[in-house]
């Protein structure tokens, strides 16, 4: 079971504001896990502390049993997309991804099977700073992917695509959940997920409210969007 | 893996590799600048005639090497003793009017016995002698001087200098019967047969005039010594040599000629020059080509600090320790490769530097002062050592501040500025002297390639371009700022990442 990530009891503060009041979930594989919840519920926090980026007050973040920091080559086990914006704008593209690779031992080539699979082969060595949104978020996913990782993190990896791109996106992640992968994708795009998640975690206020599957959901509130809305009333996020 | 993954970033930004090959090109363009606009003439008499390069010394250190020299032969072992005394002598025009010559003796004027390998400038040679103010002293390879402590305010003594195969061995007395050794020296590969005998010589009278907006200038006039030789032994057979002199003679010279007079066993001296390390006065000093590294620094520096910034301007950080979660070692080998890129610019740049600058200083008769092909080495990759650990400074700095503008003003504030104010006498010199002690500007005396000497009258301040540092020293201070910034970057990191 490697590409079972395992959240529990996560608690963070930042000053007098709790961002985690006991995170706890399961993401297992073979389909993908809608990660949803009101902003400042808590999921970007969640997905930083499963890849050792915040340090959790209490609680564990485990991929396959073990913490992030533990792992050899991360991105061979985990791919996170987090930040699509963390980029150098000078960089191209594909130097971009090309030094993520030698950290990881990886091939150039990989590269540019990578650069193919999202669809940036033929802008892959334009600055990246020149990238839209959309590109922006084809890059991380290639980031994400050079590694060939058992585990995927998506942090609402929906933002900033044409209807194309999501069609597209849609279509890959289910691919990806498919090959047997543990795939968290963190959205604010409802009907995306119903089409495509086969289980889903909803947040509120540093914990989660429910997990199910979706169409358990959707076979209780009619859609996935009526069961977010009615799971997460009065969980406002910010506080 | 980490190392391979920092240096791709690095190059994969053209500004930084643009600002790096800038840096380069800046050094190597100043440097030949300089080299292409520097002149100079020498006068002979009243001609202007090709500067003549300084002689130099066994260890090829430019020396000073003119005195009268009464010698004679002496083929295998052997000795000489006389009594010195009676130093006295001529100083032309000195303070405070510049009107008059005067009679008198400078300190470093010197008397006394010596053996040497020949009457060539720059033959080895060991003496012991009777200085001016300087008391009885030993002295050889012309950086060597070591005085005789009991008389170190003597103003006649006996002296005796024996030979013992490669062994010269100095000794003081003060009344020809109880002597005192002062110190044996070894000359390597002198022959069996040298010149033994008496020299006097006398260097410029200088005066140092402290000027109130800072800085100083010097002024040096012509002095001629006399001594007077008695008890000599052995006594008789001598030949007179005025060693480095040229023809021409003063006026005043003429009158008063330097050379020797004997009468009734007594020999009395007369000598002007010095036996000495060359300074500044004689050549250019080789590091001067290389003062276009001051302005190199700039955009090696604004790119080291980028390196560090950049990663967090752009939130970059995340992804990187997303990669590598390994602060530590990450932070190290972007330091490893920011120094390891500026040290290639840095050598590339010297090099280019050196040979053709030197080339073109030699094309314009321009003397490039000689110094220990050792020195020129370590000049020219101590600089090169320098821009790198420049780089690494600035990274560190530049992720400590995760700013680039403090990073990149405190970075030039402590490394390119305290040299600049000192050696220009911006600074008061005791500032200047400490500023170059304290902060990491101190590196710059791995260019110094005349050591200071205490034995020389000509002035060696900070101003004359001496460092207070020994040169491996002073970059060590860098060295050890870079380890303090990156150190700090990497705690800071560590402690809550981006």
């Amino acid at each position: 079971m490697t590409a079972t990530i395992e959240v529990n009891g996560l608690r963070k503060r930042f000053g007098p504001a709790v961002a985690l009041d006991g995170m706890t979930f399961v993401v297992r594989p073979g389909h993908v896990t809608g990660f949803v919840g009101p902003n400042g519920a808590g999921k970007s926090t969640t997905l930083r502390m499963i890849v050792g980026l915040d340090r959790p007050d209490a609680g564990t973040a485990t991929i396959g049993g073990r913490h992030y920091a533990e792992l050899t080559r991360p991105m061979r086990h985990v791919g996170a997309l987090l930040d699509p914006h963390a980029l150098h704008p000078a960089r191209t593209g594909r130097n971009h991804l090309m030094w993520l690779a030698a950290s990881q031992d990886l091939p150039g080539s990989r590269v540019d099977e990578v650069l193919a699979l999202t669809g940036l082969a033929d802008v892959g060595r334009r600055a990246a700073g020149g990238y839209s949104l959309g590109m922006r978020q084809r890059l991380g996913v290639a980031a994400a992917l050079l590694g060939d990782p058992p585990v995927l993190l998506l942090d609402e990896p929906f933002n900033g695509l044409d209807p194309a791109g999501i069609v597209w996106m849609r279509d890959l992640l289910r691919e990806l959940a498919a090959e047997d992968r543990s795939v968290l994708v963190s959205s604010h795009l409802m009907s995306e997920l119903q089409d495509m998640a086969g289980h889903v975690v909803v947040v509120g206020q540093g914990r989660v409210i429910a997990a199910a599957d979706v169409n358990d959901l959707v076979g209780e509130y009619a859609s996935l969007e009526t069961a977010y809305l009615e799971l997460t009333a009065g969980a406002g996020g910010i506080r | 893996m980490i190392l391979r993954a920092e240096w791709i970033k690095f190059r994969t930004v053209p500004t930084w590799t643009a600002g790096l090959a800038a840096a380069a090109l800046l050094v190597v363009a100043l440097g030949c600048l300089f080299a292409s606009g520097s002149q100079m003439s020498c006068m002979e008499g009243t001609r202007e005639v090709k500067c003549p390069a300084p002689p130099t010394n066994a260890d090829g250190v430019a020396v000073e090497d003119k005195f009268t020299f009464v010698h004679r032969a002496l083929t295998g072992d052997g000795s000489i003793t006389a009594r010195v005394g009676e130093l006295d002598g001529t100083i032309t025009y000195p303070p405070p009017n510049h009107d008059q010559i005067v009679s008198g003796i400078v300190p470093w004027s010197k008397a006394g016995l010596m053996v040497k390998d020949g009457t060539n400038q720059g033959a080895d040679y060991a003496a012991v002698l009777l200085t001016g103010a300087h008391g009885v002293r030993m002295q050889h390879g012309f950086t060597h001087d070591q005085v005789a402590p009991d008389f170190a305010s003597a103003r006649a003594a006996w002296l005796r200098l024996t030979r013992a195969g490669e062994q010269i061995t100095g000794f003081v007395s003060a009344d020809g019967t109880t002597w005192q050794k002062i110190d044996t020296v070894r000359l390597k590969g002198l022959p069996a047969t040298v010149r033994i005998g008496l020299f006097v010589t006398s260097p410029s009278g200088v005066t140092v005039n402290e000027q109130s907006q800072g800085g100083h200038t010097v002024q040096a006039r012509f002095t001629q010594s006399t001594a007077r030789f008695s008890q000599v032994t052995p006594a008789g057979g001598w030949t007179g040599t005025l060693v480095g002199h040229s023809d021409y003679r003063t006026g005043w010279q003429k009158t008063h000629p330097p050379g020797h007079t004997e009468s009734g066993g007594v020999l009395t001296v007369a000598g002007a020059g010095d036996i000495a390390p060359q300074t500044h006065a004689e050549g250019l000093p080789v590091e001067r080509v290389l003062t276009g590294v001051f302005a190199g620094l700039v955009p090696l520096i604004v790119v080291a600090v980028l390196c560090g910034t950049a990663e967090f301007r752009r939130r970059m950080i995340g992804t990187t320790l997303v990669a590598m979660p390994y602060p530590g070692r990450v932070s190290a080998a972007k330091a490893a490769v920011v120094g390891a890129a500026s040290l290639v610019a840095g050598l590339a740049a010297v090099a280019v530097t050196l040979s053709v600058g030197l080339r073109m200083l030699g094309a314009n008769d321009v003397i490039v002062l000689p110094v220990p092909w050792t020195t020129t080495l370590r000049i020219a990759v101590g600089t090169a050592l320098l821009l790198a650990l420049a780089g690494v400074f600035a990274y560190g700095m530049g992720s400590l501040l995760r700013r680039a503008v403090p990073a990149v003003v405190a970075v030039t504030a402590l490394l390119v500025a305290p040299p600049i104010l000192a050696v220009t006498s911006v600074l008061p010199p005791g500032l200047g002297v400490w500023l170059l002690r304290l902060t990491p500007g101190a590196a710059f005396a791995i260019q110094q390639g005349v050591p200071a000497y205490p034995q020389l009258s000509a002035p060696q301040t900070v101003f004359d371009g001496y460092f207070p540092l020994a040169p491996w020293a002073g970059l060590g201070v860098l060295g050890l700022y870079a380890l303090v910034a990156v150190a700090a970057a990497t705690w800071r990191l560590r402690r809550g990442a981006a």
